[in-house]
């Protein structure tokens, strides 16, 4: 199990690795989009340092839908996703390792540049470890979630725009409890409970999302 | 012929609103190769995935060893080698690592020098270490045929194999089919092309245009 | 209800459907038309909103039926995926535009209500919120099915997704709710309405009539539109052809 699910990450980040540029376009437009809003409300500090949790969360939502559309779209374009439906193994599991894969390449990055992004919005410290901390348990549940709706738009015309309108409303839950952490702890209360919520959040995902994929590929390639 | 592996029981498949065939039944034993005929659009192609498992019949049962094959896809997807219409390749990769990725997902280990020897089966010298994308389109076809002799599967499921392939390498290609027919496995192929399929035992089956009008008996399988 | 099983082929359910439609059709405009007179006329004015309030025989009973419709939904969309029966899909896709109508009204209507009382249109309120992520739920749903083109799949994919949305619906909720407590400084203090605690026992006669004759609408308009689905993907099937040479001639 662990060797199949080693191989299929394993694969995907070699590809992933001959294709360097697409991992940099996710990480630059979360950048990108964060460095939008001090320009559309005013470089007021106390404003930016309210805002900041909620803004880089946002963005990390759209960074990371925005490289869902290709998860599976490559595999299912060149016949290699119907080749993976066929061999041997669970494919919630070969799903799973996609998914992995897919959170190291687009997910991880962002974990890293998030406190960065945070310095421009004036957090300090304690924020900015706590914005990394739920960018890192609830980036793979984006991946995880995100993984059903690819699955469920491949091959359909304007896919990349359905993907968020069925996707964008799930991830709700996650944006809730990720920005309010971080605002949570900035105001001193400490946010224990948020992160055990989206520790519940992310087991729920990682146990029944890489199912629901699975189904919703298995619809899809027919 | 002993025992039927392959059941196919009343089959019917639906595309769209179209209707491709109903009430299609045949069994396939070891050691013999199904040969299916049928113009364009008459269904070769979703037969062949429907049995491979990637398209869920309208109704009619597939069975191997007597039980359906949605109840065992892991063992079933064990004894089954696939190839369709795409390659099935990814070009980013060489072939080495784009066979090796499915032999390890298979459960089994390849080395280098296996692939090496496939390839050169199918006439390709020197292109384990190159990336699928610089390669011609019959020498993917070819490199996605070597999975034919690395992988041990007992039933071939091949759609127009012989598509882009050279008069050479369309002759390898049946002495590795005959081969495989010779030492108990089981073929299902379609083709356009005049290819003078020969083994031991050789069933056709002829979907659409036999009874125009009504396809549920259109298909008959006959036996030489 | 009825025997499901008997009645899971198209054939034989698209007559029954058309009986049942006629009848909870007409029950719901007799509900209607004596929900809405009382309503209007029998309730009592309101001691703390005043007449404003009325809008609440409107809002509640949508705002129930926009929740219960995407259960039944997703009900049916399990038993299609499990049993493999087309109708049950077919009923799925049909219930999708009257839920996404009940939201929109239960929105619409609520800031309507919300104008009065809270002096804002819109009010992040958590009830609203989630009723707005309902109806992107709702919107996303129909989207996904309008956008396959074979309609096997259609069903199938949408339906999967109506699943996963319902497995989600309570933790949006939810979430939504804590994020609201915990905002509560910053947004408006929302109060109740009276709704639970003051109301009239003739207010919530007239809530149940209300409610009954959306239920019945619900119902008639989803067995009238599955009736028309059934004719489109059963277009090759013998029996619709019969079925027009009888209404041709």
């Amino acid at each position: 199990m662990l060797a199949t699910l080693r191989c299929m990450v394993m694969r995907d980040l070699t590809l992933a690795m001959r294709h360097r540029s697409d991992v940099l376009t996710t990480v630059f437009f979360f950048i990108i989009v964060v460095s939008l809003f001090p320009l559309g409300v005013g470089p007021e500090a106390a404003l930016l340092k309210e805002m900041a949790a909620g803004v880089v969360w946002v963005a990390a939502l759209l960074a990371s839908m925005l490289s869902l559309t290709r998860l599976f779209a490559d595999d299912y374009n060149d016949g290699t996703l119907e080749q993976l439906l066929l061999v041997p193994q669970p494919l919630s599991l070969i799903v799973l390792g996609k998914v992995l894969a897919h959170w190291i390449i687009s997910g991880l990055p962002l974990v890293v540049m998030s406190p960065l992004l945070g310095l421009q919005f004036g957090l300090e410290g304690d924020e900015l470890m706590m914005l990394m901390v739920t960018l890192l348990l609830g980036t793979p549940v984006l991946s995880l979630l995100g993984a059903i709706g690819a699955a469920l738009t491949l091959g359909l015309r304007g896919g990349g725009v359905l993907v968020s309108l069925l996707v964008l409303p799930l991830y709700i839950p996650v944006l809730i409890f990720g920005a309010g952490a971080v605002t949570a702890s900035a105001a001193g209360m400490g946010a224990d409970g948020h992160l055990s919520l989206m520790g519940a959040i992310l087991l729920l995902a990682l146990v029944l999302a890489p199912w629901a994929s699975a189904a919703a590929l298995r619809i899809s390639v027919e | 012929m002993d025992k039927a592996l392959l059941e196919i029981r009343e089959l019917e498949c639906v595309r769209g609103d179209k209707q491709l065939f109903k009430g299609l039944s045949f069994s396939l034993g070891a050691g013999s190769l199904l040969h299916v005929h049928g113009p364009n659009g008459s269904g070769k192609t979703t037969l062949l995935r429907a049995i491979a498992g990637l398209v869920l019949q309208e109704s009619g049962e597939i069975c191997w060893n007597g039980e359906q094959i949605s109840r065992q896809k892991d063992e079933f997807n064990r004894e089954l080698l696939y190839l369709g219409h795409h390659y099935g390749l990814k070009f980013e990769l060489t072939g080495y690592e784009n066979l090796k990725v499915f032999a390890n997902l298979s459960g089994s280990d390849i080395s280098e020098h296996e692939v090496e020897a496939a390839l050169m089966r199918f006439g390709l010298a020197h292109c384990v270490e190159l990336p699928v994308k610089v390669l011609s389109q019959g020498q993917k076809r070819r490199v996605a045929l070597a999975r034919l002799l690395l992988q041990p599967s007992k039933l071939w499921i091949l759609d127009e194999p012989f598509v882009a392939l050279d008069a050479a390498a369309v002759e390898l290609l049946l002495d590795v089919i005959k081969a495989h027919v010779a030492a108990g496995g089981m073929v299902i192929l379609t083709t356009h092309q005049e290819v003078a399929v020969e083994v031991g035992s050789l069933q056709h089956l002829h979907l659409g245009q036999a009874q125009p009008a009504q396809t549920s008996q259109a298909a008959v399988a006959e036996q030489h | 209800m009825f025997n499901l099983f008997k009645y899971a082929s198209p054939a034989s359910f698209y007559p029954l459907a058309g009986r049942l439609a006629m009848g909870f059709g007409i029950a719901s405009v007799i509900l209607l038309v004596i929900g809405l007179y009382m309503s209007f006329f029998v309730a009592p004015t309101d001691y703390k909103q005043g007449e404003g309030y009325r809008i609440m025989f409107i809002h509640v009973p949508a705002a129930w039926m926009s929740m219960l419709i995407y259960v039944v939904m997703a009900c049916w969309a399990a038993a299609g995926m499990i049993w493999h029966t087309r109708l049950s899909s077919m009923m799925a896709s049909s219930l999708a535009p009257t839920g996404a109508m009940f939201t929109f009204i239960a929105l619409w209507t609520g800031a309507l209500w919300g104008k009065p009382m809270w002096g804002a249109w819109w009010v992040w309120d958590a009830r609203l919120t989630s009723e707005l992520i309902l109806l992107f739920l709702y919107v996303g749903f129909m989207a996904l099915e309008s956008a396959i083109d074979d309609p096997r799949r259609a069903a199938r994919a949408s339906g999967l997704l109506a699943l996963v949305g319902v497995i989600n619906v309570p933790i949006i909720y939810y979430s939504v709710q804590w994020w609201n407590t915990l905002h509560q400084g910053s947004s408006i203090k929302v109060v109740d309405g009276g709704v639970e605690t003051s109301m009239s026992e003739i207010m919530v006669w007239t809530l149940l009539v209300m409610t009954f004759a959306c239920w019945f609408y619900t119902i008639a308009v989803a067995l009238t539109r599955v009736r028309s689905i059934i004719l489109e993907r059963e277009s090759g099937a013998s029996w619709v052809k019969a079925l027009l040479q009888e209404r041709k001639s």
